[in-house]
């Protein structure tokens, strides 16, 4: 399976379930990636599927693809490959494969779960721009027979908070669509903030769509409680120390939507700046305007993953666990 | 060597001191059973000769130190058994042979509590102990255990109660090393008169008897190094304390019917307790004897002993690969990608770690330049200077009170660390915590570079609790002919404190670089958990 193969696979992939992470296409990717692959050795397996996962980089160079990715390989390669035969070997690896994508799609259901208790009867929520996590929670929410309403922020410069605005309409609950800049002025009024999150970073802070990091200072000067929903898959070996320190290539992200139209719409009209390949072609990213943020942990109350909700610092501590 | 002469005078005003501090713990059973002592001290008058009441004397002073010294090294974790456990009161030390009180021809009240205390002593250090000789008569803080009264009091011949200082336990009398305890010096603040003061001009050596040493000469060679500084540094203190036990696995030899494994680790314990008297044992020494101890207990007893000792020497030589020289290189590597071009980075005192880190990324072509903090009185910047300028590195010095100046230039604090504790709190050169909450206030990320053989399960909030004092006339400097405070100690509210280390909590710190990878400072607890499960 070479490099467009991969690329097209992906891509149908995305099409075909657009309400799907990239993250979890990208290892759905990889797994057909495996079953295809023509090596001959468990090693030169490695070294394809990694050489894979760059490529799929490559085209969405955000965050959870490359999380997981690498994941994924770990999963898979977490068990005795002791068997002679390399068929038998690589069978192992795509049961362990087939089961890993079947843990991670139950994810947001699990996400859901938990978060939903934090939801109270009457709340008002702010959210950030369009996260499928989100919407899943606050789909159970209401399922709950909860009473809530929403403010999304409209999220420029791709208005993904709008998108976001539909779709909470379609599920009957009372949205209303606020600017950027206004996040100061309508906290007051909101209850809990909750974002999703393109990346968990090993200090416990996140990486997500540009205008977080605000949204998050002022929940903190405000003293609300700012939740953010993840699935553990978007687990990654990053430190930053500060904005400047996320590597730029998960700067120039493009930041994946759901709806089918939206993703023309991105690639077509708005496509030069955003595009993952600006990188090879800018040179001063100073003039560049990056679509995520970093934000510290200080500032998060309690992430919900289906590892659990955990604490900032116990991140660490989940992230050892899988990595080490 | 000086003959063992501390002389009378000293010995009682420390005795004055203890009773004024201890006066309130002389109970009715201590008073009875002091009241037997004395009955027993008159039958035992013919075997008092020599120098007993000397030695009583030297012990009793030596003991005192013995005891705050027993506790603050229980906190490096050594799981020496010889180590007294609780500073508390109320401690009831089980004896299962009779103690020896000193031979004192006074019976001041001063005296019979030091007698009392000698007691104690006796008894906590003769726990394990084969047959009743040698009993320690030396006293200590000690408060008195309330209800262990020894039905028999056994006395013994003076001249098998020469001992003058800390006692090994489970040792028999022949190999009883005994180690002189150092008088604290000056006044020390109130707040640390728990923690011991010692003068540099009055170093350990000087109280060992010649042919009363059986310290392996590397090892007071060693201690004489610490106390006078000329090893300082927590990785280098590591390494010349396994490298001077390396000399002594190699000059070991067996006695007949003893078990190398048992043996060598109480020789070792003894040879610890030196080193801790000529300077507090740091808390990667703590982890490094740890280690040692477990390799030793754990040599198969059928193991030849030639073969026995092969082992331990490339066990420790593959320690100190593994745990410094090693990892120096993966924290470099891990370092190298935080520092950026251009960057303006700050460091405090010399750590040998990030000296290494920051010429490495000199070597990788970085450019960044390097703002060297320094302070008074151990100057310490200035070897870091020395170092990173000789690579080529370029770099400004200045003193912490500037600190506050230079900050908004910088972009990133290295800190090195003497431990990292088990709540996250980083205990390092004093100083240190100042730096770490002067960044976090012009929102400079602070990082700290630690091995993981310096985490340690100790727990501490505050830089009170456990801490070093250095040396007070240290403080003292002559500047344009004038010296002020030379006469310090003549002045009776005045005290001079020159204190060795701060903690840094973890609010400051915004990244840990060690080995396993970059950690936030909340998870050291996770890091010991996964090292203690790879044991």
């Amino acid at each position: 399976m070479n490099t467009e193969e991969l690329v097209e696979y992906f891509r149908a992939q995305m099409r075909t379930d657009p309400d799907m992470a990239s993250a979890v296409a990208a290892i759905r990717t990889l797994l057909e990636f495996l079953k295809r692959d023509k090596g001959e050795t468990i090693q030169g397996l490695r070294e394809n599927l990694k050489g894979a996962t760059d490529c799929l980089t490559g085209v969405d160079s955000s965050v959870a693809v490359s999380s997981g990715g690498e994941l994924f390989l770990r999963f898979i390669s977490l068990t005795s490959l002791e068997h002679e035969d390399l068929s038998r070997c690589k069978k192992v690896m795509e049961e362990r494969g087939e089961l890993f994508l079947e843990k991670i799609s139950m994810s947001r259901t699990k996400v859901a779960k938990l978060c939903h208790t934090f939801i109270k009867d009457g709340a008002k929520i702010l959210t950030h721009s369009y996260s499928r996590v989100v919407l899943r929670v606050l789909e159970k929410a209401a399922a709950e027979k909860k009473r809530f309403s929403v403010y999304v922020t409209e999220s420029q410069p791709d208005s993904a908070g709008r998108q976001m605005a539909d779709a909470v309409r379609n599920l009957k609950v009372p949205v209303i669509v606020v600017l950027d800049a206004a996040v100061g002025y309508v906290l007051e009024k909101v209850d809990l903030v909750i974002v999703g999150a393109e990346g968990v970073v090993e200090s416990g802070g996140i990486i997500n769509k540009i205008g977080t990091y605000q949204t998050a200072v002022c929940s903190k000067a405000h003293n609300k409680p700012f939740y953010v929903v993840a699935e553990s898959f978007k687990f990654v070996r990053l430190y930053p120390l500060n904005q400047q320190d996320v590597p730029d290539r998960f700067k120039v992200s493009i930041f994946p939507p759901g709806a089918l139209l939206s993703l023309c719409f991105l690639y077509e009209l708005f496509s030069p700046q955003y595009k993952a390949d600006t990188l090879r072609n800018m040179s001063n990213l100073s003039e560049e305007h990056p679509m995520i943020d970093y934000t510290p942990p200080s500032l998060i109350t309690l992430l919900f993953t289906d590892l659990g909700v955990l604490t900032p610092s116990a991140v660490s501590d989940e992230l050892i666990k899988l990595y080490l | 060597m000086a003959e063992s002469g501390v002389t009378d005078g000293l010995g009682n005003t420390e005795d004055i001191e203890r009773s004024k501090t201890e006066g309130k713990q002389l109970t009715k059973e201590e008073k009875q059973r002091l009241r037997k002592e004395k009955k027993q001290q008159k039958k035992n008058k013919e075997k008092s000769d020599e120098n007993a009441s000397h030695e009583g004397e030297k012990k009793k002073k030596k003991k005192k130190e013995e005891k705050p010294v027993g506790s603050a090294s229980q906190p490096p974790a050594q799981p020496s058994p010889k180590v007294p456990a609780p500073p508390a009161a109320a401690v009831p030390v089980p004896a299962s042979e009779a103690p020896a009180p000193a031979d004192k021809p006074a019976k001041s009240k001063a005296d019979l509590k030091a007698e009392r205390r000698a007691r104690q002593e006796a008894e906590r250090a003769s726990k394990g102990k084969k047959g009743d000789v040698g009993q320690p008569a030396p006293t200590g803080k000690l408060k008195a255990p309330p209800s262990e009264l020894q039905p028999v009091v056994k006395r013994l011949p003076e001249h098998v109660q020469v001992d003058d200082g800390i006692k090994t336990p489970g040792c028999n009398a022949a190999e009883n090393v005994k180690i002189p305890l150092r008088s604290d010096y000056g006044y020390k603040v109130s707040l640390f008169s728990h923690l011991h003061q010692y003068s540099r001009k009055a170093p350990l050596t000087q109280q060992l008897g010649i042919p009363s040493t059986v310290i392996h000469p590397a090892i007071v060679r060693l201690g004489l190094q610490y106390s006078h500084g000329i090893v300082a540094g927590s990785n280098a203190r590591s390494v010349a304390l396994l490298h001077a036990f390396k000399q002594v696995i190699r000059d070991y030899t067996t006695p007949p019917n003893e078990e190398l494994s048992r043996d060598l680790v109480k020789k070792l314990e003894s040879y610890i307790n030196f080193l801790h008297q000529c300077r507090p044992v740091s808390a990667s020494m703590g982890n490094a004897i740890k280690y040692i101890k477990k390799e030793i207990s754990n040599i198969p007893s059928q193991c030849k002993e030639e073969e026995a000792k092969l082992k331990l020497l490339s066990c420790i030589e593959r320690y100190i690969n593994e745990n410094i020289i090693l990892a120096a290189k993966a924290i470099a590597k891990y370092s190298i990608e935080k520092i950026s071009d251009g960057d303006v980075i700050l460091v405090y005192g010399c750590s040998s770690l990030v000296n290494h880190i920051l010429c490495e990324a000199f070597e990788k072509n970085r450019k960044f330049r390097v703002i060297v903090v320094d302070s008074r009185p151990r100057l310490e910047g200035r070897e870091a200077l020395r170092r990173l300028v000789q690579k080529g590195i370029s770099c400004t010095y200045v003193l912490i009170s500037a600190v506050s100046y230079i900050l908004p230039e910088v972009s990133k604090v290295f800190l090195g660390a003497h431990a990292l504790l088990a709540n996250g709190y980083v205990m390092s050169r004093v100083g240190t915590s100042q730096i770490a909450l002067v960044a976090k206030a012009f929102n400079v990320p602070v990082l700290v570079c630690c091995e993981t053989y310096k985490f340690c399960e100790r727990v501490q909030t505050d830089s009170f609790v456990s801490n070093e004092l250095d040396d007070p006339d240290d403080l003292i400097v002559t500047r344009k002919g004038q010296t002020q405070l030379e006469h310090w100690q003549e002045v009776p509210s005045l005290g001079l404190l020159n204190l060795v280390y701060d903690v840094t909590p973890p609010d400051f710190v915004d990244l840990v670089i060690t080995d396993l990878g970059m950690i936030p400072c909340t998870s050291v607890p996770v890091v010991l958990r996964v090292k203690n499960m790879d044991q």
